[in-house]
């Protein structure tokens, strides 16, 4: 190696244990007696393991399981709902001609301007008189409805597609609905798995939505549950606050790390080409 | 228009029905009524009724609006520089042939898929005054620095102090930055080598090099970057939410458009003046967005056009 790189080398090992040190300190504290959270100078490694932590904040959260159960039930009809009504809509956009297209395609671009919170209140009182307050509806009905983002995604990708297969199947009398199903989706896995990736995250990690839609303790998400928790302890228990934050944080890793290389190139497309 | 173009419609319509009745339902509505909300007393229990300006004459005078308007304006110029400033750097090391490069960009990306509740627990307890991380670090520097200059520097208790709670929410953000990171890296890859190998033949430093080669080629996604972060930093509302516990800070120094906006519509059920907080706050991006397109048609620098 030349000098340039060692230092290069260096400089990001320095940024790396920077980096992974809130996350070890978060582990490292999960696994402490609470007496050890509060030595000066801090200690790293716990002086014995207390694996016991993390089912004692499971009991503390009181409906872990619940949240939990809520949170992947969530997911699981957000991923569905996005998958169908986005590919539909951004099929619509890219692959089809129709006068327009290109004046309504650039409306769903420019909603993506809108801020939540700006819309919120109409939305909150639309939900309200179809008395979806204080259940689940809120938070995964409305993914059934396209979202602007996937959309995009979605579009850029099936541009990018030859048109001769298409075009040859549609000659064999194939409808668009039968095109987009045997010849474009099998093509676009890739894509359907970033926008699936991209919405179990925003989905799990979602904390404005459940905040003001969900009333009930038992219909918490996890986010929202392990917020609430937070706010109970007032700040003491960090040992328990660390495992129960640990915990939540695990299916986001585990995500992941199967997913990777998809993810990764998912979002390094998001920002290449206007 | 004839009736082959009238078949075309229908299908493409179909195909982009339910984008189509959420653009209707879920932002076209929403947006309208917002506008006209902003302009009622309404509480969601009652009907709204008119009253005209006045919810903006009120904002106007309302110190407690601008000091959240304030804080949300200082927190995006602050963090949205730094945040790009950080990646471009972290993705400036690692694109380059280095040992363990897939390891070290795992672990700057990691830190960025965070929850949003966790990273606000996390960082709670990184910058607690006593027993945090972030302290403990500090502590030895302060010390050396208390010893040569004889001063009497303590390390500060971020979150519970006015002067630095903001600091600390940025310092928060930092850590996220792995995903403009990987858009950057993506940006780096597409730079063409040729543009670097006849750099070096005119005998250009890697200073030169980067300011002439890499800023300018890599512009579109700075700018892409830039306002992506701009429009998040604005919306800032969980992480202070939960690091709060639901309130605004020391001296109101965690209150944000969107957590005022948040208190207004669902603690006060004043939801015509959080209405009228929400179109502030759109015509700020708005605006913001405006004035960074009309930065870049003058710096930015698209391959080909």
């Amino acid at each position: 190696m030349t000098w340039g790189k060692t230092i290069r080398f260096l400089l990001l090992l320095a940024l790396a244990v920077t980096f992974l040190a809130p996350m070890a300190w978060m582990v490292s504290t999960s696994l402490k007696p609470l007496a050890e959270t509060m030595t000066v100078p801090p200690r790293w490694i716990p002086s014995s393991l207390q694996w016991q932590n993390y089912p004692d904040a499971i009991r503390a959260m009181g409906y872990f399981w619940r949240y939990t159960g809520n949170s992947l039930l969530l997911c699981l009809l957000t991923v569905v709902g996005t998958l169908v009504s986005s590919t539909l809509a951004a099929y619509g956009f890219a692959r089809l001609e129709w006068p327009g297209r290109n004046k309504l395609f650039s409306l769903c671009l420019a909603t993506m301007m809108i801020p939540f919170p700006a819309i919120m209140v109409p939305i909150y009182g639309l939900f309200k008189n179809l008395g979806w307050i204080g259940s689940l509806k809120p938070l995964w009905i409305p993914t059934f409805f396209a979202s602007a983002f996937h959309v995009f995604l979605l579009r850029q990708f099936f541009l990018s597609l030859p048109k001769d297969t298409a075009e040859a199947a549609r000659i064999d009398g194939c409808n668009e609905w039968q095109i987009l199903w045997h010849t474009v989706l099998p093509l676009a896995k890739p894509v359907l798995l970033v926008v699936a990736v991209f919405q179990f995250l925003a989905t799990w990690n979602d904390f404005l939505g459940p905040l003001i839609y969900l009333t009930d303790q038992r219909t918490f998400t996890l986010a929202l549950g392990l917020q609430s928790f937070q706010s109970q302890q007032g700040g003491t228990a960090w040992h328990h606050l660390m495992a129960a934050s640990t915990l939540v944080i695990l299916p986001v890793i585990v995500l992941f790390f199967l997913t990777q290389r998809t993810l990764i190139q998912g979002i390094a497309t998001t920002g290449s080409k206007n | 228009m004839t009736s082959m173009d009238c078949r075309r419609l229908t299908t493409g319509l179909c195909f982009i029905a339910p984008w189509l009745v959420g653009f209707l339902a879920l932002s076209l509505y929403p947006f309208l009524s917002s506008l006209y909300l902003s302009g009622c007393d309404y509480s969601v229990l009652a009907p709204a009724v008119w009253i005209g300006p006045e919810n903006y004459t009120n904002l106007a005078q309302d110190p407690i609006f601008w000091k959240a308007a304030g804080n949300t304006v200082l927190f995006a110029l602050v963090s949205v520089p730094l945040g790009l400033i950080l990646s471009f750097l972290l993705a400036l090391l690692l694109n380059a042939d280095i040992p363990a490069r897939g390891f070290f960009r795992t672990v700057f990306f990691l830190p960025s898929l965070m929850p949003l509740v966790c990273l606000a627990v996390l960082w709670l307890w990184l910058l607690n005054g006593d027993l945090g991380l972030v302290n403990a670090c500090l502590r030895p520097f302060l010390g050396l620095g208390n010893h040569l200059f004889g001063a009497s520097w303590a390390p500060p208790n971020w979150l519970q102090d006015p002067r630095f709670a903001l600091a600390g929410l940025v310092l928060t953000g930092l850590w996220g930055v792995g995903h403009p990171m990987v858009i950057f890296l993506a940006g780096l890859q597409e730079v063409p080598r040729h543009l670097y190998e006849s750099a070096d033949i005119d005998g250009a430093s890697a200073w030169q090099k980067l300011w002439h080669i890499t800023l300018p080629t890599l512009s579109p996604v700075i700018y892409f970057n830039g306002i992506m972060a701009l429009i998040g930093c604005f919306q800032v509302f969980a992480v202070p939410y939960v690091m709060t516990e639901g309130g605004d800070g020391p001296e109101r120094s965690l209150l944000f458009l969107a957590t005022y906006l948040y208190q207004h519509a669902f603690e006060y059920w004043n939801m015509g003046y959080a209405c009228a907080i929400g179109l502030f706050l759109f015509c700020l991006i708005l605006g913001l967005t405006w004035v960074a397109s009309r930065l870049s048609s003058r710096h930015v620098h698209y391959e080909g056009a």
